[in-house]
């Protein structure tokens, strides 16, 4: 009944080749948008920001970025929390040297700036691969911690080596310092998401997206049938480390606010985003999207329902938190090692017979 | 399909929040994590002096305290989560017991109106009450502490450190960070040399930091540590056989949890403190008989009488005489946190009040106003002794270098309210 083609005829090749070419998916996404867009803005308060949606958004784009580095190009990576830092760092440092240009244009330079030190990092990558590449990306999330938090100018000489955000407007509403709104806020993330979707969405169903996954297949393959492999594992170092760049920025500037690197930035994020990939589903956008909303979700949830609804004591819940979240993860890569984006995919066969599956 | 589901599980779990009739005191506790072992003594006390005053006196001018503790693992991440999930409850005062959640609640609570008490740590310059209207942090301070331990060190050495080594080891955060400035005026003004150990978290390897110390002998070692940390510092101190009476912590390295581990080498460690130690007190008879004999303390109810046991007590002791003081100045029983924020302002604690408590000399004497929130850096000198278990005070309570710490404030303070365009004033 849903998700049939019957009837649903295309007349050209762009028709053909659209992201969601079955109707009722597509109409599903545009309804999902205008929820976002248009419904959430009026309702959205500040518990459900700071604790749910900005969480949320925000962990998406690093999703999306290390899916293109893991999931897409094959290259693990554990070094998102120091490129996450790296975004943060760059965002302050240009916030505040030029207090009148755009927040906006800043979180963009940031990740800019972030996909150069990607590559940087990323440079390894043409000698070494799978698990010595990984413990390289390690390197790098412990040098960058390191290095911001031993080198004053980062964080603008200040006592605390906290760097802090201050107050920036986009047209006139602050969207980062304390005196922000919900929804100037929540739009900021939405459109910085909305924007990384589409992008990563149509480079990985482009040129630059089959390169990076005829490499992740096998990359002596690759390189005979054409694939350059330096610019296709840089480029893919660079794309991931731009997105990751403006989420990290997004983190510090939008959602914390304030920032330590050693404890925002560590390595608990790296693996935060590693499970949100692998949990949600290697190379898929989807994935990333279910991957951030699972573990970003989940322990909010848990929290409220036991210590909220059922009045257990705190700490009781927190341990439960953890063993739940874990077991969870387990179970979920042995049932269904390909993610939550998998689970989606079988679903969405089993309704396109639905209710006849023969 | 999933995330539908479960936000209107989640929804359904939000939506049942308890009536709201009484003062609302959040504790954004810690009892989990590499720092829950000295969170839960901490919140141990803070609750049970709230429920001593609900069962014993029916509440605070006749309004019942309710708690609403949320756990936050000393993450930065989840005391935000925390923060806004407990402030729409009508919360009167945050104590985060986090310098890293200090600092990001600071621009939201002077956003939304809510005082934030951070007793003994977060900004230090918070003391100056017309750039922070809304953060205190009586009696005493970071800075203070750092001259508390210089001025120790100076005593013991008849007034001359010139040319002593002496090495901060510290927690490599915010919070560690927070004495470097003011050790540095004081290296320059008594001409010791300072020698800097950053400690990363969660603070399980040290053994660098220690060799370096073996190496480069220090006169004094002064420790900036919390959680695991203080465990594992004053274990390596032993094992390299440091003199333990040249090693000072903070106030937030000095409580049973820390010395316990390392056995009979840890007699003789110093640490500071701004409050008295121990249970002989009249108050102590009250909380066994209305709350831990009734079965009504938080936690475990073991922690009674240790150092952060007391700490949380006092912290929760402080709060309910700004409750009183709110409270008289408002005319009403059931105050706003805009009213606490005003009673914090104004409290003042006497050797009279404290005696009446059933705390007589219990901690410092202090009066608080708008261009003073952080008390007058009164603090004393504690000392391990393994064989009793227990700490016993070396000193009589002594005041830290104002003329330093005064320029300091002042100093850093501007610079807040230049980079977050705040005007000065006390209205």
């Amino acid at each position: 009944m849903f998700y049939r083609e019957a009837g649903d005829f295309k007349t050209s090749y762009a028709e053909d080749n659209q992201t969601f070419p079955i109707k009722f998916d597509r109409y599903r996404y545009y309804a999902v948008l205008a929820v976002a867009f248009l419904v959430i803005p009026f309702i959205v308060n500040d518990y459900w920001l700071n604790a749910v949606l900005l969480p949320f958004l925000i962990y998406a784009i690093a999703a999306i970025g290390l899916n293109i580095l893991t999931g897409y190009c094959g290259q693990v990576s554990l070094g998102t929390g120091g490129f996450m830092a790296v975004g943060a760092y760059a965002c302050y440092k240009l916030m505040t040297a030029f207090p009148d240009i755009s927040i906006l244009i800043h979180v963009v330079l940031a990740g800019g700036i972030t996909a150069a030190v990607g590559v940087l990092f990323g440079l390894p990558s043409l000698r070494i691969k799978g698990f010595y590449l990984a413990v390289a990306t390690l390197a790098a999330q412990f040098f960058l911690v390191w290095l911001f938090n031993r080198v004053p100018w980062f964080y603008n000489y200040s006592a605390s080596g906290q760097i802090s955000a201050p107050e920036r407007t986009v047209f006139g509403v602050p969207v980062t310092g304390a005196e922000t709104s919900a929804w100037a806020v929540y739009l900021v993330c939405l459109v910085f998401l909305t924007a990384s979707a589409l992008i990563a969405r149509n480079l990985t169903r482009g040129m630059a997206g089959r390169k990076w996954m005829a490499i992740r297949d096998m990359d002596i393959a690759a390189e005979i049938i054409g694939v350059d492999p330096l610019r296709a594992k840089l480029s893919a170092f660079a794309v991931s480390s731009f997105f990751i760049g403006v989420s990290g920025a997004l983190f510090f500037a939008v959602y914390l606010g304030a920032v330590e690197v050693g404890e925002a930035f560590g390595i608990n994020k790296s693996f935060l985003v590693l499970f949100m990939v692998i949990i949600g589903g290697l190379g898929s956008i989807f994935g990333s999207f279910a991957g951030a909303a699972f573990l970003v979700l989940l322990p909010v949830l848990l929290k409220n329902l036991l210590v909220g609804s059922l009045g257990w004591p705190t700490d009781v819940a927190a341990h439960l938190e953890l063993i739940i979240v874990g077991a969870l993860i387990v179970v979920f890569l042995v049932a269904e090692p390909h993610g939550l984006a998998q689970l989606w995919r079988v679903a969405k066969e089993k309704l396109r017979l639905w209710p006849f599956p023969h | 399909m999933r995330k539908m589901f479960m936000t209107a599980a989640l929804g359904a779990a939000l939506a049942a929040g308890p009536a709201l009739a009484e003062l609302v005191v959040p504790d954004l506790s810690y009892r989990t994590g590499p720092y829950g072992a000295n969170g839960i003594p901490f919140s141990d006390g803070y609750q049970d002096y709230f429920t001593l005053v609900n069962e014993r006196d029916g509440g605070v001018g006749g309004e019942k305290i309710r708690i609403a503790e949320c756990e936050t693992g000393y993450n930065t991440e989840k005391g935000v989560e925390c923060y806004e999930a407990t402030k729409d409850e009508g919360s009167l005062v945050y104590q985060p017991l986090s310098t890293g959640i200090t600092y990001q609640l600071i621009p939201k609570t002077a956003a939304d109106g809510i005082p934030m008490h951070t007793m003994g740590y977060g900004r230090t310059s918070a003391k100056n009450g017309a750039v922070f209207r809304n953060v205190f942090n009586y009696p005493a301070n970071y800075w203070d502490g750092a001259s508390h331990a210089i001025t120790h060190i100076l005593n013991e050495n008849d007034g001359d450190i010139s040319g002593r080594k002496i090495a901060l080891v510290y927690h490599n955060s915010a919070y560690g960070k927070e004495p470097i400035r003011t050790l540095e005026e004081l290296a320059k003004k008594h001409g010791f040399e300072l020698m800097l150990l950053p400690v990363d978290h969660p603070g399980q390897e040290q053994k660098s930091q220690w060799l370096q110390i073996r190496r480069e002998k220090p006169d004094n070692v002064i420790m900036w540590g919390w959680g695991v940390m203080n465990q594992v510092a004053i274990q390596e101190a032993v094992n390299i056989r440091y003199p333990m009476d040249q090693f000072i912590g903070i106030w937030w390295s000095g409580s049973e949890n820390d010395v316990k581990a390392a056995g009979d080498g840890a007699d003789g460690y110093k640490a500071l403190t701004f409050h008295n130690l121990g249970d002989d007190y009249p108050l102590y008879d009250d909380m066994r008989k209305y709350v831990v004999d009734a079965g009504k303390a938080a936690g475990a109810g073991d922690q009674v009488g240790s150092v952060l046991y007391n700490r949380g007590m006092y912290a929760a002791m402080l709060a309910v005489e700004a409750i009183k003081t709110a409270q008289e100045l408002a005319g009403t029983s059931n105050i706003t946190s805009e009213q606490m924020r005003d009673g914090m302002e104004a409290l003042e604690i006497t050797e009279a009040k404290m005696a009446a408590l059933g705390l007589p000399a219990f901690g410092p004497e202090f009066k608080v106003t708008c261009e003073n929130h952080g008390g007058d850096g009164y603090g004393a000198v504690s000392q391990w002794d393994a064989a009793a278990g227990e700490y016993k005070l070396i000193t009589d309570y002594y005041q830290s270098d104002q003329e330093v710490i005064g320029k300091l404030v002042a100093e850093d303070s501007a610079a807040y309210a230049e980079e977050n365009g705040i005007t000065p004033g006390c209205d």
